[in-house]
């Protein structure tokens, strides 16, 4: 059985205009020692999707589904078992380190806490290891920098302080909720390299989230997709970059701007995210899509697996054939 | 046959920010920030010049100081032949006709309270008092169409539009006095992978079709690539290397500049996983407190000992390239 597992994971929010789904029937399983990365641009339920399985959605926010964590539902768990499993066996990490790290409390304080509550060690050891987990991120003079506050950080280590932290216990899954988007691509290099050896080190699974495809290539294994809080394309990889079946996915590929290619231009994807909560009947992509028809206005396509590549699962009306053609004459 | 003469001129521009000493004694002297220090280099008419740094590098404080929107401390500005520091606040508002500005965030810099038709006219009005309303109307309204607005739009907020049409808002409000310089301070940071293509290709439209000169600052080499003949590379207030496009791109010179290059991630599973990687170890220095010698000594992988004791002026390595580096292409 995968160590974490998400089945037809649904979240809605109950707004002054109506309830929005921001995710909608998203699915996926991770093994011990892979890295899943969850693609998409603002609005398309990413961050949401983790956040429930995590048990942190907003007061208005509610989740259906299951979330199977060594046989464990962790939606249907209550606070208190919950809080056994987050911050020890399931880690995460945010996006913005200033933010999530709290201003009063020193990072000793911090990183103690997690060690005294959910391994039970005494302040003198919890400091121990939390100073050789500083060590570990590359922190210079750890033992003297444990002692200050988060705003004595720079960027790139505030967020190294935190993968440190969700690292202590030694999670078994680590969630990153677009660790490096607020960082310079050097310091990006330099959490992304990290990243790979903590999990070459420990075997830790990563659910990667970001919209960055090259964060992506260089981490995942499996990749997923989304757009309107709905999988447009999941599975391994490399026929996801090399091969994408989902005119959403080579529009995203199009649009990056790539240091290694010639002079061609850009190839923008018209229009812009939508708006939750007033989603297209059919498609969501359909608004922006350069391939739409008729019936993808009305009718929403179902993920179903490629047929001359059974790893990857597609939610498209054209035939995977039509959109590679696409991709082509884009010369991607 | 003459040299065209570059459109702006700029040469040993300084900006220093002085900052409250932290000390208690009330006699200390305050402490200097450098942020811009001794940078220089020229624009010439139709061009495109991109200018790449990380966070902290003093790319935006430049930017602004083009401008005068903050006080210079030293140097030279010269406009189409006419020395600008120490010039008269209206000398700097006739200027601003030809010289305007794109700012990093879309939504923060459009006037909640304004109408998009009040925002774009604004700068007519003032430049061109005497203008009747029919025409700053009839201009503002042909220049919504040409950014990819409708006319119908005229009389909503900034914030009924979404971030990439507030881009475009931005972009119409600058181009409606017809400059002759488009300073863009970040103009795609803060966008989606999508719709920062969407802006780039408008840009690169508009720059054909009007003839415009634009400065574009970027913390990416990837996303100035599409846009710009000249890259200037910033690190610590100066300039470490000034390249045409072909030059950087395919034989980078300063080992800043390579660093940067090798840091950003391909979107290209195979490829990302098997570059060579070259990581800058550390952070970058505090600017208050800036090494001796060359500014990027302390994280350079080809630093010798006389790289701490003589600060480096940029110098041609070739027909395309300038940099500042006492190293590279010195020894070898």
């Amino acid at each position: 059985m995968a160590l974490l597992e998400v089945n037809d994971l649904n979240v809605q929010f109950a707004t002054p205009d109506g309830v929005v789904t921001a995710v909608n029937g998203i699915s996926f399983a991770l093994e011990r020692g892979q890295t899943l990365g969850i693609v998409g641009e603002s609005g398309s339920g990413k961050s949401q999707a983790v956040l429930a399985v995590m048990g942190l959605l907003a007061n208005n926010g509610s989740a259906s589904g299951q979330a199977l964590f060594d046989g464990q539902d962790l939606l249907s768990l209550p606070a208190s078992a919950l809080n056994q499993i987050r911050g020890n066996r399931v880690a995460m990490i945010f996006q913005d380190p200033m933010t999530s790290l709290n201003p009063y409390l020193t990072v000793e304080r911090q990183m103690t806490e997690v060690l005294e509550f959910h391994k039970g060690l005494t302040h003198s050891q919890a400091r121990l290891r939390a100073v050789q987990a500083l060590d570990a991120v590359k922190i210079p003079e750890a033992a003297k920098r444990i002692s200050r506050y988060p705003h004595e950080f720079s960027g790139g280590m505030r967020q190294r302080v935190m993968i440190a932290m969700a690292l202590l216990c030694e999670p078994d899954v680590l969630i990153a909720d677009e660790p490096t988007t607020a960082l310079d691509v050097t310091v990006q290099a330099q959490i992304i390299a990290l990243l790979r050896d903590l999990q070459r080190d420990h075997g830790t699974a990563i659910v990667m989230i970001t919209h960055d495809l090259g964060v992506v290539a260089g981490l995942c294994d499996e990749v997923m997709v989304l757009y309107g809080g709905r999988v447009m394309e999941q599975g391994s990889a490399e026929p996801i970059f090399y091969q994408p079946t989902h005119p959403y996915t080579v529009g995203l590929l199009g649009a990056v701007p790539r240091i290694e290619q010639g002079e061609q231009a850009l190839v923008a994807i018209p229009g812009a995210p939508p708006n939750m909560a007033r989603l297209p009947a059919g498609c969501p992509f359909s608004e922006r899509c350069a391939l739409v028809e008729p019936r993808c206005l009305n009718t929403r396509p179902a993920l179903l697996a490629v047929a001359d590549q059974s790893a990857v699962l597609r939610a498209c009306h054209k035939s995977a054939l039509e959109v590679r053609r696409y991709a082509k004459e884009l010369s991607l | 046959m003459n040299a065209p003469a570059p459109l702006l001129s700029i040469r040993d521009l300084k900006v220093h920010f002085s900052i409250a000493s932290e000390s208690p004694l009330p006699w200390k002297a305050p402490r200097l920030l450098k942020a811009v220090d001794g940078v220089s280099f020229d624009i010439f008419a139709g061009e495109t010049l991109g200018i790449v740094g990380e966070s902290g590098c003093g790319k935006s404080t430049l930017a602004r100081a083009m401008l005068n929107l903050i006080p210079i401390s030293g140097g030279s500005i010269v406009w189409q032949g006419q020395e600008m520091y120490g010039a008269s606040a209206q000398a700097w508002q006739d200027i601003r006709k030809s010289v305007q500005m794109i700012f990093q965030d879309p939504l923060a810099s459009l006037n909640p309270r304004m109408t998009v038709g009040q925002i774009i006219a604004e700068p007519l009005q003032t430049h061109f008092p005497q203008m009747s309303k029919h025409d700053v109307m009839h201009k503002v309204r042909a220049m919504m169409v040409k950014v990819g607005l409708t006319e119908q739009q005229i009389n909503r907020y900034p914030h009924e539009f979404s971030g990439g049409q507030c881009q475009r808002i931005g972009i119409a409000r600058a181009l409606v006095l017809e400059p002759k310089l488009i300073i863009c301070d970040e103009p795609v940071s803060a966008l989606d992978v999508s719709i920062q293509a969407q802006i780039i290709n408008l840009l690169m439209e508009l720059q054909a079709q009007m003839g415009l000169a634009l400065v574009f600052i970027a913390h990416d080499l990837a996303v100035v690539k599409h846009i710009s003949q000249r890259v200037m590379v910033m690190y610590l207030g100066r300039s470490m290397e000034i390249a045409t496009k072909q030059a950087i791109y395919q034989h980078p010179s300063h080992p800043y500049t390579q660093a940067l290059l090798s840091a950003i991630p391909l979107p290209d599973p195979r490829r990302e996983r098997n570059k060579t990687l070259q990581l800058l170890p550390g952070d970058l220095p505090s600017p208050m407190d800036p090494p001796s010698g060359c500014g990027f000594r302390t994280r350079c992988p080809r630093a010798i000992a006389a790289c701490a004791l003589h600060r480096p002026e940029l110098r041609a390595l070739s027909a395309d390239t300038q940099i500042a580096c006492d190293v590279v292409g010195v020894n070898t």
